[in-house]
């Protein structure tokens, strides 16, 4: 009897013991984990940053009203990248405007109205595949169809056309996932009181899956922006010394669509042609380009985050 | 299914006295007939889910009118796909399939018919879910929902039916200060209760529970369990549980369900202190389940 007791008690201390060490080895592989993911990562941010600063130290001494407000010119200290800012504002217009209603449109009807079958997963897979296809490839399809077989020609609504197809992927895939993360019992809860897939979709789907679907045309459009090769492809110019006819006219529609036609150049593009000179004055305008490009696409990140926090936090409460 | 119409004839056969035409009739649904208005009919019913799995197996239940149906049985024995059929949620996911009959009294309709729209069923049969499930909006906004639905646009109407149902659902006291704030803020107990209101609102023929107090602590479901015993008098309410106490507690009916089948329906009070069948006795005395 004491024995049994002795030797339980034993069994139990054994396993004690078992545990703990357990658990401290776990402790020490997790510690290692831990600082080898925070060397790669040290590594990554500095070089990162150092790209950044080069650029900065570089550039953002040059960046001031007049060059903002001049146009590209054969000397390096006149040289300004209005024609650019002012075409990439337009052509991201362009963009915003085709890619996320359709794209938004798209996600949803692929996630609830359309039948699960081998045509969805098919489509799906491919839909995922066209996010990874370089993006000169949809440059060389713009330069074929938009510009030759539409003659549409060289112009900022092509160019938006093009950045539209470019980031129609990762506005209908967020746009899916944003619905998948909907909680099945919000949605049955809403058919549940006898809500037609119609009302579902308004008054639930989209509301809750709304920081998500911005998020992603957001991430979508400051990739866009940012995208050089497919523009280049369709035949952006890269001198540019006047601005495309305003939008808004002081005469009757007081809207115009003209400038839609218009030949253009975008900050990258503007950027890639300084860089491409001999002169050292050019390789400073173009470090400034790049700094005005890489603040604008973190301005658009942080207007995502800002979006997704103040959408959540109002989802909540 | 023989075990079934075995006890169900031997019950009928005990109450069968004072049915003229008996004989005439399903013998499942003869005892109730006899006192109590129904409200729906289940009849022959099974259901198939999209991978083939037969989950209920020919059902026979009669639902009476403004009482408490309570079904119980051992987890995973079909107690939430037999009642998830009868507001067609199965209809949300393709490749589910009904057969037999939920017939409506006192019109007759089938509301598992081919032609009857599911849409048009759940704005007649509400439901409340096992886990709370408010909506992620005010708590007005949440009661308001089924009036919205229905295209309900006036506001008097709207705020006249949102507090009364709060007022039916035993919350408007707690809630009547916050009407706009988020159902989220409220205590899983009280977003129950404001599920309950949401799904009363639009004043439904029948209020379909499952397990509405298994999330809940024991406060919370005592007030859960009150109100729904008040309910049962202007609503009928079919109610899933797992928790024995709280069907003998409440329902005034009681069916036990077993691998996908009824295996008895009677009385409450009869299928706990008598049950007929085996299996019956073997669940509610706690020998498996
Ligand atoms: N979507 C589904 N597809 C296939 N089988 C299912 C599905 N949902 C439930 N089942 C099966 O149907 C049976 C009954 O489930 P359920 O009605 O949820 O049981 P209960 O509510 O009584 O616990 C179980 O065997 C379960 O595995
Ligand atoms: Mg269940």
């Amino acid at each position: 009897m004491t024995m049994a007791t002795e030797g339980s008690l034993g069994a139990a201390v054994q396993t004690d013991q078992t545990a703990f060490d357990a658990v401290r080895r776990a402790k020490q592989k997790d510690i290692v984990f831990a600082t080898g993911g925070l060397i790669v990562m040290a590594i990554a941010m500095t070089l990162l940053l150092t790209l950044i600063g080069d650029l900065v130290i570089r550039g953002a001494a040059r960046i001031d009203y007049g060059f903002l407000t001049s146009y590209p010119s054969r000397l390096p200290e006149r040289a300004g990248i209005l024609s650019a800012w002012v075409g990439s504002l337009l052509v991201m217009l362009v963009t915003a405007f085709l890619a996320i209603p359709i794209g938004i449109g798209a996600g949803l009807y692929l996630e609830e109205y359309a039948r699960k079958g081998w045509l969805s997963n098919f489509i799906e897979i491919n839909v995922s595949n066209l996010a990874g296809v370089p993006s000169i490839i949809y440059g060389l399809l713009a330069l074929g169809l938009f510009v030759y077989g539409f003659s549409l020609g060289k112009t900022i609504l092509v160019a938006g056309m093009t950045l539209a197809l470019l980031i129609l992927p990762i506005v209908i895939v967020s746009t899916r996932e944003a619905v998948r993360a909907i909680p099945r019992i919000i949605k049955e809860g809403a058919y549940g009181l006898g809500a037609d897939q119609w009302q579902v979709m308004w008054s639930y789907i989209i509301p809750a899956a709304r920081p998500g679907i911005l998020t992603g045309a957001i991430v979508g459009l400051s990739r866009a922006i940012g995208e050089t090769a497919p523009i280049i492809t369709i035949g952006a110019l890269t001198f540019i010394a006047f601005l495309p006819p305003a939008p808004v006219t002081p005469d009757f529609p007081l809207i115009s669509f003209a400038w839609l036609n218009d030949g253009f150049t975008v900050l990258p593009i503007q950027m890639f042609n300084w860089v491409s000179r001999p002169q050292e004055g050019f390789h400073i305008a173009a470090a400034a380009t790049g700094v005005v490009l890489i603040a604008l696409t973190f301005t658009l990140n942080g207007i995502a985050i800002w979006i997704r926090y103040r959408l959540r936090k109002g989802y909540r409460n | 299914m023989t075990d079934t119409t075995m006890t169900l004839d031997q019950k009928t056969g005990q109450q069968a006295a004072a049915a003229p035409k008996e004989a005439e009739m399903p013998p499942a649904i003869r005892p109730a007939t006899e006192r109590d208005p129904l409200r729906a009919r289940i009849e022959d019913f099974s259901f198939y889910y999209s991978n083939g799995f037969q989950a209920i197996k020919h059902v026979d239940m009669p639902i009476l009118d403004r009482k408490i149906t309570a079904i119980i049985g051992p987890s995973g024995c079909g107690k939430s796909t037999l009642l998830r059929s009868l507001n067609r949620m199965h209809d949300l996911y393709p490749g589910n399939r009904y057969e037999g009959k939920v017939i409506l009294e006192p019109e007759g309709e089938n509301l598992i018919g081919p032609d009857a729209d599911p849409v048009l069923v759940r704005l007649r049969v509400g439901m409340v879910f096992q886990k709370p499930n408010p909506f992620p909006k005010s708590i007005y906004e949440n009661v308001a929902a089924g009036l919205r639905v229905r295209g309900i646009k006036k506001r008097a109407v709207i705020d006249e039916a949102v507090e009364s149902a709060l007022r039916r659902a035993a919350i408007w006291d707690e809630v009547k200060d916050k009407l706009h704030g988020s159902a989220y803020d409220l205590s899983g107990g009280q977003q129950q209760r404001l599920c309950i209101a949401r799904g009363l609102a639009p004043n439904p023929e029948i209020l379909l529970l499952d397990e509405p107090t298994s999330a809940l602590d024991p406060i919370a479901t005592a007030k859960v369990e009150d109100l729904v015993q008040e309910l049962s008098e202007t609503v009928t309410i079919v109610i899933v549980t797992h928790n024995m106490q709280q069907a003998s507690r409440i329902s005034h009916r009681t069916a036990f369900m077993y691998l996908g089948e009824a295996i008895e329906f009677g009385e409450t009070a009869q299928i706990f202190t008598n049950p007929r069948h085996p299996r019956t006795e073997n669940y509610i005395t706690g020998r498996y389940g």
